[in-house]
């Protein structure tokens, strides 16, 4: 009788022993992505907030502190609201939002139309052809993205290569202005992001069970039927997780505005560029980085909801 | 050939005409002429790899046979798509759509025949009352069993109320129990909708349960197209002997044929064993005596029967309703002999190593051509 509640005693010892071993392990794992954006995430947004409530300076850094002594010794807490109030007040701010919007969204549906196919090609093709036809869609990579946005200016140039191509053929007899306009500004960033559309899509649409599509068209769905019901919801997943990765960065993105864009293609990726670096305006620049950061909070959270009903359906 | 002439007249509900299926330079399917008449319980029975399953898709669209025609109810349907034909099928795997619920899933082939909604709505009550899951329209496949998921498949494959229904592998997926119930439920349904069905099975015992017919098939042809019970009781090769349930086998050479009794010399059997065969044989010919396990009798001194032998029990495998025993001959060969359990556990007679003689009637056992 002893002998087995001993046992008892003995098992549910182990037990709590395994317990507290795999707590130790989860918090080991789930704890170094928490430290590691805590550092370099949160500690740097925190900065920029504090920076984005002060008043600029011609100081290095080219902003004064919250807390200040006056000369006669009385210390004062100064937090400036002002910048983000000029950001209200000045439309050129809301007029860089909306066209990183419009710039961000036109590109996701372009990178969506034309990765789409792609990804659904690969997930389709031979086994033996799928990975070198992903290397080809990773391959981008491995260059420089400084060089291959400044390859599209040799292409997309007044004497670039396009032109010089389409005036060799005779189609056109003036050189096509693309360069310096928001065409440019579309054609970068969606070559640029593409490949962050493609692989996703092709991740969920490699998984598409063919038996699906079998059974549509055993009940009488005919091809075009067969996608708008069964793959396209299918794909859904992806679909969002390539517009997230391309909707999001776009929003920032400042290199192909700078470089491929003229005057009509403004951005709040540039702006912030600008109010750094040429007005060396610290405290306005990191408001902008605050709302931006709110802005891009929105559609993921929106993607959270998304996943969350997705998991509560499966 | 019997029974494609017997089937020209009535004009079967599928033709299968020298169809052969090649995928590289292997024929998964090897000239295979088939005929399946209306109202059937047809099945495919082989091993994996025989190319039933090959063959049902053929049925279905889903392949085109490189060589060959299929027609369906006269009319040639060796290149019409899957969604144009009149044949649904019920995936081994189910494949039922993960985002849809399972009215959806049943409503979906409705949906492609523009059918109504309040009959669609009207179809799917239907169709959930037949397979017995009422209370699940509303739920999605990932929230069902096993059990209730492959009622959705059945139920999803019958809405369109086809002329032929295809299942590959209807019960693979499922627990024993489930399977033996699910069997005559689909024998039941079948009868009742009128619908031939063509199912295709690795399991012999499901096929012999089920079937109205049987193909057997091996290495992309077809062995022997019977009736259960005929595909049982005369094989024609060793190969469906074998296949379908136990068999002994002994190899022989004829030595006189009487009337429609045949003579067999035996090494090993150590015997000469009799045989009923109408056909007439040639003397000398190498032939395989074949019989089944249950049809062996225990012999008691004094009982005489044309076949007679004794060895010894080397192993017995108890089952419960029967046992398995190997009895040992002199030739060294292993004899399989079952026998009810009839007695209680106390009177049980037989053991290892004891010494038997078993027996069987001329009728009871089948000749097979080496």
């Amino acid at each position: 009788m002893t002998g087995y509640s001993g046992g008892v005693t003995g098992t549910l010892t182990s037990l709590w022993a395994n317990l507290r071993r795999i707590r130790a392990g989860r918090w080991l794992v789930t704890g170094i992505p928490w430290l590691w954006l805590v550092i370099f995430f949160c500690l740097p947004f925190l900065f920029i907030l504090k920076i984005s409530l002060s008043e600029p300076a011609l100081a290095q850094p080219p902003y004064l502190g919250w807390i200040r002594e006056s000369a006669d010794g009385l210390v004062s807490i100064v937090v400036n609201f002002g910048n983000y109030w000029l950001l209200w007040e000045d439309t050129l701010y809301a007029s860089a939002l909306l066209g990183s919007l419009k710039v961000a969204s036109v590109s996701t549906i372009l990178c969506l139309l034309i990765g789409y196919p792609m990804a659904y090609a690969i997930a389709r093709a031979p086994t033996h052809l799928r990975m070198p036809l992903l290397m080809l869609v990773i391959l981008p990579f491995w260059t420089s993205f400084l060089i291959r946005v400044y390859a599209w200016m040799g292409i997309l140039n007044t004497n670039g290569i396009l032109n010089n191509a389409l005036l060799w053929l005779g189609v056109i007899d003036q050189p096509l202005e693309i360069m310096h306009t928001s065409l440019a500004v579309y054609i970068g960033v969606t070559y640029a992001y593409l490949p962050f559309m493609i692989l996703p899509l092709y991740a969920t649409l490699s998984r598409l069970d063919p038996a699906l599509l079998e059974a549509a068209a055993d009940l009488g769905a005919r091809p075009a039927r067969q996608f708008v019901t069964i793959t396209w919801p299918q794909s859904l997943p992806g679909v969002i997780a390539g517009a997230m990765l391309v909707f999001i960065p776009v929003m920032g993105e400042f290199v192909i505005p700078d470089l491929l864009g003229g005057p009509d293609s403004l951005m709040l990726g540039k702006l912030m560029w600008t109010e750094f670096f040429n007005n060396r305006d610290w405290p306005v620049a990191s408001a902008l980085a605050a709302v931006l950061l709110v802005v891009l909070i929105i559609p993921f959270l929106l993607l959270r909801r998304y996943e969350a009903r997705v998991e509560e359906a499966v | 050939m019997n029974n494609v002439v017997a089937n020209a007249e009535q004009k079967p509900l599928v033709r299968i005409q020298n169809v052969s299926k090649v995928f590289g330079s292997t024929y998964a399917v090897d000239n295979i002429s088939l005929d399946i008449d209306e109202k059937e319980f047809f099945s495919l029975l082989g091993s994996s790899g025989c190319g039933k399953t090959t063959l049902l898709r053929i049925l279905a669209g889903f392949e085109t046979p490189t060589e060959g025609r299929v027609y369906i109810d006269g009319k040639d349907v060796t290149d019409v798509p899957p969604y144009e034909r009149q044949v649904n099928m019920m995936f081994q795997s189910y494949a039922l759509f993960p985002h849809m619920t399972v009215a959806d899933n049943i409503a979906y082939g409705l949906k492609q025949d523009r059918m109504g909604k309040t009959q669609r709505a009207e179809r799917v009550r239907e169709m959930l009352a037949l397979v017995q899951i009422e209370k699940l329209g509303q739920r999605k496949p990932q929230q069902l069993s096993g059990g209730q998921r492959q009622r959705v498949a059945l139920a999803r494959a019958l809405a369109k109320l086809p002329k032929i229904l295809l299942l590959d592998e209807p019960l693979g997926a499922l627990d024993r129990k489930l399977r033996e119930q699910t069997q005559f439920e689909l024998v039941n349904l079948q009868e009742r909708l009128g619908i031939t069905f063509i199912v295709v099975t690795h399991d012999q015992e499901e096929a012999m349960t089920m079937s109205s017919r049987i193909a057997l098939m091996r290495e992309g042809r077809i062995e022997q197209v019977d009736s259960p019970r005929r595909m049982y009781e005369f094989p024609l090769s060793r190969y469906a002997a074998d296949f379908i349930g136990q068999v002994n086998l002994f190899e022989g050479i004829v030595s006189s044929q009487a009337g429609d009794q045949v003579l067999v010399d035996s090494e090993e059997a150590g015997a000469q064993l009799c045989v009923r065969h109408s056909q007439p044989m040639t003397m000398g010919m190498p032939v395989t005596v074949a019989v089944r396990p249950e049809k062996i009798r225990q012999l008691q001194s004094g009982d005489e029967l044309p076949n007679k032998m004794s060895g010894v029990i080397r192993e017995i495998a108890y089952l419960g309703d029967e046992s398995i025993y190997h009895v040992e001959l002199a030739s060294g060969k292993r004899v399989k002999y079952t026998q009810p359990n009839v007695q209680a556990l106390a009177e049980l007679p037989l053991t290892w190593g004891q010494t038997i003689a078993l027996g069987w009637q001329a009728d009871r056992c089948g000749l097979l051509a080496r």
